[in-house]
């Protein structure tokens, strides 16, 4: 029983070689000389304004959460996907009116303009 | 590879037809919607009141049914699943009627307004009809969800945007201790569905330990639901902030709904369990009414006084539970959810009439002299609190005397007691309403009535029914006994609670 | 699944889910949260629950833990706003109350399989994509259906709540204080 889980183990110890690893050489190896101007954050070379913690447009959100949601149709889907022959015609009416459903979802929300960005 | 056998779930087109008329309904509007100004919403809402009643008259059809389960045990058709999908559509019709010109008048955005209502109504009927603690759930959550949204409908109105936060982050902690008391039952009787459940009961294999735990964290979830004492903190901020009418829906379409599930897992499956969590019930029901009321006395806000009004309310259909084992004590409750749906309704609807778009009149002390200004909105007013009050021969009085007398028949004498000296001290405060109307003077003006029929319209309804329920209270029992009889039909092991 | 590999996977978990509760950057609080779910996900694959462990990688590790990441940019979450308010009467009862509750459970869940049935070897087949598809179209096919209701009131719920709002033509006073910048609707 355990046996099944050695690979597993390898893997995580594998993978923590070899992250543990490169941060270490890294570390002991690299010249590390930092100052005020390394320290800032990066905006194509001009010089930052404002911080790196901004608000973020609800627009994010909403996408965000219609992928979420087309997500999960997927997920549900999926097991359809892999007895759709033993679940015949039955499960295809089945699986289209649940795509159907959340397709209202799709079409509300692109007639509300929630996949317009500007 | 051969086909599933379909023929085992007992596909059944007749129960769930209400249930489509209103999902699909509820898209419809959906999309109808979108095209429409938010200022013009008013077609929608009579679109969504028709498709309500529609669905109410297949319920209705389905009312006089012979109890069955469909769909492998998901689903319980018959008399208790028409009944309360019967109050839950009057619910959501008469809530989009005192929308029709509030929504429009406060620029609601209109598709989501309805297509919204719609969802809870169709997750409400879901709660009535399951017979499944999944569907049962699922059903819990749609209906959350839209009520969540309906809520914080008000973007611009801070109080708006407080009353849906907590309730959504109250109602999802309580939704999470409900899937795991779900859970727990499952561990210990192997089943989501009801009447296996019901047949483990009496498996001496079965975990009781487990099953107690399950069965009181389902009772927290549902006690958070019906806002039972200590479970109500939320009730009145959120009462108090959603739009007046979603705030009407709440109180008696959420309370019904929630009541609908609970009575069924509670009194008509768990009836052999009885002794242990009508124990737990009788503390609740008494603390329920006690702070309800006590804490309604000192409001000056009207819909805030009207939610702790509705905790006290929740507590004497807690009375109604701790009473199961009174064979009366079913119907009393469904007779009292009837009675206070109309009341309630009619009792929010005055609150919308007093409020127009930047003019929030939900203070009691704008009800000062409404009588003299506003004779018809006044009488309604008062009808209404004297109903709830439980003043003969009003609906509200009905409801108490059936549910009072079921505790009595099941020798809860206490629990009477302290229910009758509740009654008396919420006398005070809806009373309260009636002086600051007839006797006091000042208050607001409230704008004319005469311009909107459909507010009009569902005043006339509630009252009547508030009025027809109460002098005529006779038919409106013997369904609701027979609705609860229906559910016990449903239930393998009915006698159970019948005989005890 | 063997004894040392729970007792790791469940150290991992509750660990991160400690770090979940109490670091102070709500980013780091997300991270954490995805290895206990993570952790979450393996335990559900060792007790044969493949299907369910893999969804959890999927809707929750990966399409969730999205979604909170942009709330917590959208609420402009920083670590110096989850300063502690106080209340530490409340706070040491609802450490009480808490012990208490996990005192009972664990009570509880210690007790529960000695008792019929929680011992009873999975049916084959248990926990499969196969046994699950076919349960899911059947059996439990009312709450196949209303899960995509549910989303859709979901979706309209949150745009309703989320969109932009069309310019008020006659707000109140009131209503355009409160559209002041604390509210920033929209980009």
């Amino acid at each position: 029983m355990l046996l099944t889980w050695f690979p597993i183990l390898v893997t995580l110890a594998v993978a923590a070689l070899v992250v543990g690893g490169m941060v270490t050489i890294n570390r002991l190896t690299g010249p590390r000389r930092p100052s005020k101007i390394k320290g800032e954050e990066f905006e194509c070379g001009n010089p930052p304004t404002g911080q790196a913690w901004g608000r973020f447009s609800v627009h994010f959100y909403l996408t965000a959460l219609l992928f979420v949601v087309f997500d999960v149709e997927v997920i549900f889907l999926y097991p359809w996907a892999v007895e759709l022959r033993h679940l015949g015609m039955f499960g295809l009416v089945e699986a289209l009116i649940f795509i159907g459903i959340l397709t209202v979802g799709l079409v509300y929300a692109w007639q509300r303009g929630a996949l317009d960005w500007n | 590879m051969t086909q599933f056998n379909w023929s085992l779930i007992n596909f059944a087109w007749l129960p769930i037809l209400p249930l489509i008329v209103v999902a699909v309904g509820a898209m419809g509007v959906l999309l109808a919607g979108v095209q429409v100004d938010d200022e013009d919403s008013g077609a929608l809402g009579i679109l969504t009141i028709a498709l309500l009643v529609f669905a109410a008259v297949l319920s209705l059809l389905l009312f006089g049914g012979r109890p069955s389960v469909a769909f492998s045990g998901a689903l319980a058709a018959g008399g208790y699943t028409a009944y309360f999908d019967l109050l839950v559509l009057f619910a959501a019709a008469m809530t989009a009627l005192m929308s029709v010109e509030y929504a429009a008048d406060q620029g609601l955005a209109g598709a989501e307004y309805y297509a919204l209502l719609m969802f809870a109504a169709l997750g409400m009927m879901l709660m009535a009809a399951g017979d499944d603690l999944i569907v049962i759930f699922l059903g819990l959550e749609t209906m959350s969800i839209a009520i969540y949204a309906l809520a914080g409908f008000m973007r611009h109105d801070p109080r708006s945007n407080e009353a849906a936060l907590k309730y959504f982050l109250l109602g999802a902690f309580s939704t999470g201790f409900l899937l795991y008391g779900i859970a727990f039952i499952y561990g210990a009787t192997g089943s989501i569905k009801l009447e296996p459940i019901e047949a483990a009961l009496s498996r001496p294999a079965t975990d009781n330990a487990l099953l107690l735990a399950g069965v009181g964290l389902l009772l927290i979830g549902f006690g958070f639901k019906i806002a039972a004492v200590p479970f109500h903190m939320w009730a009145p901020d959120a009462y108090e902030g959603a739009p007046t009418p979603v705030t009407a829906f709440m109180a008696v379409g959420v309370k019904a709904a929630a009541f609908a599930a609970f009575v069924r897992i509670f009194m008509v499956h768990l009836g052999p369990l009885g002794p242990q969590w009508t124990m737990v019930l009788w503390v609740m029901a008494g603390l329920t009414m006690t702070v309800g009321n006590l804490a309604a006395l000192v409001q000056t806000n009207i819909k805030r006084m009207l939610a702790y009004s509705a905790i006290a309310h929740a507590g004497y259909i807690l009375v109604g539970m701790t009473a199961a084992a009174a064979p009366r004590a079913g119907g009393a409750i469904l007779y009292y959810l009837l009675g206070y749906a109309f009341t309630n309704l009619g009792a929010f609807t005055v609150v919308v009439a007093l409020e127009r778009r930047g003019a929030i009149h939900d203070n009691l002390a704008d009800y000062r002299g409404l009588a003299a200004r506003h004779p018809f909105l006044a009488a309604a007013m008062a009808l209404f609190m004297l109903s709830l009050a439980g003043v003969p021969p009003l609906a509200g009085f009905f409801g108490k005397f059936y549910i009072f007398s079921a505790a009595l028949d099941a020798h809860l004498l206490w629990l009477t007691i302290i229910a009758v000296i509740n009654s008396v001290i919420s006398a005070y405060y809806y009373l309260s309403v009636l002086i600051a109307m007839y006797v006091r003077e000042g208050g607001v003006e409230p704008a004319a009535l005469r311009t909107r029929p459909a507010l009009i319209a569902t005043l006339v309804i509630a009252a009547a029914g508030t009025v027809a329920i109460g002098l005529f209270p006779q038919p409106y029992i013997t369904s609701a006994a027979g609705a609860f009889v229906s559910a016990l039909g449903n239930a393998p092991h009915h006698h159970v609670v019948l005989s005890r | 699944m063997p004894l040392g590999v729970f007792i790791f996977l469940a150290a991992l978990a509750v660990t991160s889910a400690l770090g979940t509760v109490l670091q102070r950057n709500p980013v780091h609080c997300l991270l954490a949260l995805v290895v206990t779910l993570l952790a979450i996900a393996v335990m559900f694959i060792g007790l044969g629950a493949v299907t369910v462990g893999f969804l959890q990688v999927i809707v929750y590790a990966g399409a969730i833990m999205v979604l909170f990441l942009f709330v917590i940019w959208l609420l402009n979450l920083q670590a110096e706003l989850r300063t502690s308010p106080g209340y530490l009467a409340l706070k040491a009862l609802a450490g009480l109350l808490c012990a208490a509750l996990v005192a009972e459970l664990f009570t509880l869940l210690w007790h529960a399989p000695t008792a019929g049935g929680a011992q009873a070897a999975a049916p084959p087949g248990y926990g499969s994509i196969e046994k699950i598809a076919t349960m899911l179209f059947s059996d439990y096919l009312i709450s196949f259906e209303v899960t995509s209701v549910l989303l859709l009131a979901a979706i309209v719920g949150a745009m309703a709540l989320a969109r932009r709002a069309p310019a008020p033509q006659h707000a109140s006073p009131q209503a355009a204080a409160a559209d002041g910048p604390a509210r920033p609707e929209g980009a």
